[in-house]
Order: C-alpha cells, then sequence, then structure tokens
C-alpha cells in the first residue's frame, strides 16, 4: 500500500487488507463479512481517510482472516473499488481487485418469500444475475426479482 | 432436424423465439383437425402431472392433452400434494415422478418451482404456473387465439388489465408480446397492483411501446385486443390489501360502447366478477374459444418436445 493514511496503525502479519472501500462502507462490509468484532480478531477499521484514487475511502484490516470467494463477491457487491492484500508475514504476498461477477452464486438471499430458494427443506444454491452494474442491480435467477443499489447489503447470506 | 422444443424444458415464454411460436401454431392447427380421434403418437409415453396447487382447468387441459396423443398420465393432486407438501421435499418428489415418467408438468405456489425441478430431473419439466412468475403453456394459448381472430399477433393495441402484479398469466403474455410486435402495450391496473419491475424491465430492453395506466376508460377505444385477469386473492399476502382492490375494476357493457366493433376480449379463466356476465353474449367475448384452443395448444407443445409430427 503506497498510500499511507495518515492515523497510525501498525502493520499486520498474517491475515488481509481491504484497501480502497468507498468511504462509509467499512460497516457494511464488516457486516456481510458476519464479523460483529465479539470473533476475537485483531481488527482495524479506518474510514474516511484521504485518497488519491477515491478523495476518501475506508480501510480494513483483519489479522489471521482470509477470505472466501463468497466473501469477495459480496465485498464487490457493496464496493465494487475494493483491492484485496493478502500479507504474510508482514508483507504483501497477493493482491488483486475484486470484479461484480455476471453470476453471483449462494451469496445472496432473495427477498421474495415465496421464491423456491426461500422455501424450507429444499437445498437451493441462491443464484442471481448481474442485469446493470451501475446503479447496481441484481436479479434472482428462480423468481425473477430484483434487488439493487444500497438494499443488497441487506441480503447478503451472513456467514460465521 | 428436430425443433428447439425437442427434449426442451418450457419453463417460460421467454425461452422460445417468434419462429419457435410460429412452428407451434402449425402444429396446433394440425391438432385441431384431429381433435375428435385419439392418436397413437405418444404410445407408451408417461407423461406425470405435480398440482401441488389446486387446478382443474389446467391440469384436465392437460390430462386430455396427453391422453389424446397416446400417452398414459398419472398425477399428484389435492390430498397428495397436500401430505407431500407436508413431510417429502420437493426435489424427492421430483426426483421420484423423474424415474416413473418421461415428462413432468408442474404447478406450484413457489416462484421458481419449476426451474428448480427441472434441475433436479432428466426428463423435460413443463411449468404449468409458479407462483405470480410464468405460466408459459397459458401464453401460447393466448396468442394462439390471437393469431386465430386477427390472423396476427403484429400491429395490434393490447390493453391488459386487472391484477398485474400477481398474475402469472398476465405476466406471460406480456412477455410473449415481446417477441412480435404489437403496435402499443397498455398495462391497466390499480396502482397496488402494478406490474413488478422486472417485467417492466422485460418491455423496456425489448423496446416495446407500453404505457401504464389506472383505468380502462382511458383507453377502450384504443384496444383490439384486451386481456382481462381476475385478482390473485391467494397470492396477495395481506387480507386488508384484498379488500381495498376487490372489484376496484369492471369491464361493463356501457365500456363497451366506446370500444372498436372488433375489439376481442381474452380472459385465462376462471373468471370472477371482473366482467360483467352480459358481454359472454356478445361478440366481444373470445374467452371460451380462448380456453378450447388449449388442447390443441397443448398437444401441439407435447408432440414437438417428444419430437414427433401430427
Ligand atoms: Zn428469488
Amino acid at each position: 500500500m503506497n498510500e499511507e493514511p495518515t492515523l497510525v496503525v501498525s502493520k499486520i502479519r498474517n491475515g488481509t487488507v481491504i484497501d480502497h472501500i468507498p468511504a462509509g462502507k467499512a460497516l457494511d462490509i464488516l457486516s456481510v463479512l458476519g464479523i460483529a468484532g465479539k470473533e476475537g480478531l485483531r481488527i482495524a477499521v479506518l474510514m474516511n481517510v484521504e485518497s488519491k484514487k477515491l478523495g476518501k475511502k475506508d480501510i480494513i484490516k483483519i489479522e489471521g482472516k482470509r477470505l472466501s470467494p463468497q466473501d469477495v463477491s459480496a465485498i464487490a457487491l457493496i464496493a465494487p473499488t475494493a483491492t484485496i492484500n493478502i500479507i504474510e508475514d508482514f508483507a504483501v504476498v497477493e493482491k488483486y481487485k475484486v470484479t461484480v461477477p455476471n453470476i453471483v452464486v449462494d451469496v445472496l438471499a432473495c427477498p421474495n418469500p415465496t421464491c423456491i430458494s426461500n422455501k424450507k427443506g429444499e437445498l437451493v444454491r441462491t443464484r442471481f444475475k448481474l442485469v446493470s452494474g451501475n446503479p447496481l442491480k441484481l436479479q434472482c435467477e428462480y423468481c425473477g426479482t430484483i434487488i439493487s443499489g444500497d438494499e443488497v447489503v441487506k441480503f447478503v447470506i451472513k456467514r460465521k | 432436424m428436430k425443433s428447439s422444443f425437442y427434449q426442451h424444458d418450457v419453463l417460460s415464454i421467454l425461452d422460445f423465439s417468434r419462429e419457435d411460436l410460429e412452428l407451434l401454431f402449425g402444429y396446433a392447427e394440425r391438432m385441431e383437425k384431429s381433435i375428435d380421434t385419439k392418436l397413437s403418437l405418444l404410445f407408451g409415453k408417461m407423461v406425470a402431472l405435480a398440482f401441488f396447487e389446486p387446478s382443474t382447468r389446467t391440469r384436465l387441459s392437460f390430462e386430455v392433452a396427453a391422453k389424446r396423443l397416446g400417452a398414459d398420465v398419472i398425477s399428484i393432486t389435492g390430498e397428495e400434494s397436500l401430505s407431500i407438501s407436508k413431510g417429502e421435499s420437493l426435489a424427492d418428489t421430483i426426483r421420484m415422478l423423474d424415474t416413473y415418467s418421461d415428462l413432468i408438468v408442474i404447478r406450484h405456489r413457489y416462484e421458481g418451482a419449476a426451474k428448480y425441478a427441472a434441475e433436479i430431473a432428466r426428463h423435460p419439466v413443463i411449468n404449468a404456473g409458479d407462483g405470480k412468475q410464468h405460466h408459459p403453456t397459458q401464453a401460447m394459448i393466448d396468442l394462439y387465439t390471437v393469431k386465430k381472430l386477427f390472423g396476427t399477433v403484429d400491429g395490434l393495441n393490447y390493453g391488459i388489465l386487472g391484477d398485474l402484479r400477481y398474475g402469472r398469466a398476465s405476466t406471460s403474455f406480456i412477455f410473449s408480446l415481446t417477441l412480435f410486435k404489437p403496435k402499443k402495450v397498455y398495462l391497466i391496473s390499480p396502482e397496488s397492483l402494478r406490474v413488478r419491475e422486472e417485467v417492466l424491465h422485460v418491455l423496456k430492453e425489448r423496446g416495446v411501446v407500453y404505457e401504464e395506466r389506472r383505468s380502462l376508460g382511458d383507453v377502450i377505444e384504443e384496444l383490439d385486443v384486451l386481456y382481462v385477469i381476475r385478482i390473485q386473492r391467494e397470492r396477495i399476502p395481506d387480507p386488508i390489501e384484498y379488500e381495498k382492490v376487490k372489484g376496484s375494476y369492471k369491464v361493463t357493457l356501457d365500456l363497451l360502447k366506446r370500444a372498436k366493433k372488433e375489439l376481442k376480449i381474452l380472459h385465462p379463466l376462471p373468471k370472477v366478477d371482473e366482467i360483467d356476465e352480459r358481454i359472454d353474449n356478445t361478440p366481444h367475448a373470445a374467452y371460451f374459444i380462448q380456453a378450447k384452443y388449449g388442447i390443441p395448444v397443448r398437444m401441439a407443445l407435447l408432440a414437438l418436445i417428444f419430437g414427433v409430427e401430427p
């Protein structure tokens, strides 16, 4: 990370840094990652720090956490500008930009109560198709329901 | 060459093209000619009817269509579907029917149930209605009716009146019009029963000229086809909401005085009170003819899916 925030936060040894989050979205991301703060993970959340690219941005550093593919998809839906840095032994060993997938599998719950994906006893993996990136619109492949923009965060399936 | 119906699922009318439907209509015409004879085109085939939602009309229509073609029919209805819905998962029921039959026709109150069933079954699945979402075979019948009445589906003004939010027949009919070139489509409904966002999305994407209206009286003079559906009481989550919209639209003889002489009224039936019953005996009423086409169109569809020619 070459855009050093003015707030001093110690580096992490092993874990993940989520950078270039649009300002104000960090807490939404913690929420969709299922992080409430009681898990015992060492976490730094920087909000509204200066950024050359975005003006202001948020950053999340999580010690000892690797993201699943579903986690990354969920982050992309909320913070399409985010970059993920994998840290090992204080060094960035991998860095990539998130991309919004065309089909989002098993990341979002359908808001429609009579969608087959919400029927008890059926093992349906939810599947949403990206119909528009900006503004963000996703459509349930089973029932056709469209969810858009800021409401997407409400429907991310929370995982432990 | 086998058509795009061959061994194919029928989940949404949008899975098909205009050419596909024209092929289907050609088959249906030929089926009409042999409507009173029992054919043996599907001899040895087993068709499973899985109606998890009460239905008489559509289920019987599929049953007659399959039997006229010489197929055997097994079905889950009424109490059986109730006991299944209590215990066994839909997935397990579909797996069972899939081993017993060559094709499954499903109706279910959950949107997406037919698609889910198609993902599980090896044999083709026909969606006979999934919640408020799709009813593709009804749309095939509706278009066939328009084609028979006007000689074409293109260039006409359509009014679609009623509970467009929860109506699957109206949704599929609207979708089906996007495969053709209607002149204009009026979507007429009470505010709370407006067509859903995803349906408007398809209309916009496919460049159909449409307009949303609150009152039939505003547009009645322009219409060639008026498609009416009842309020889908069983799908409105809140009974208070139902009370508010109950009886909020009705086609009356008075309104029809201002209509074109050629106006035809379609309705997927059953009707409740949205069409004055005195209209039944006028030349505008086309819904009984439409109902009659249910069997030849479904026969045509089954023949195409199994790859046999009438
Ligand atoms: Zn859904």
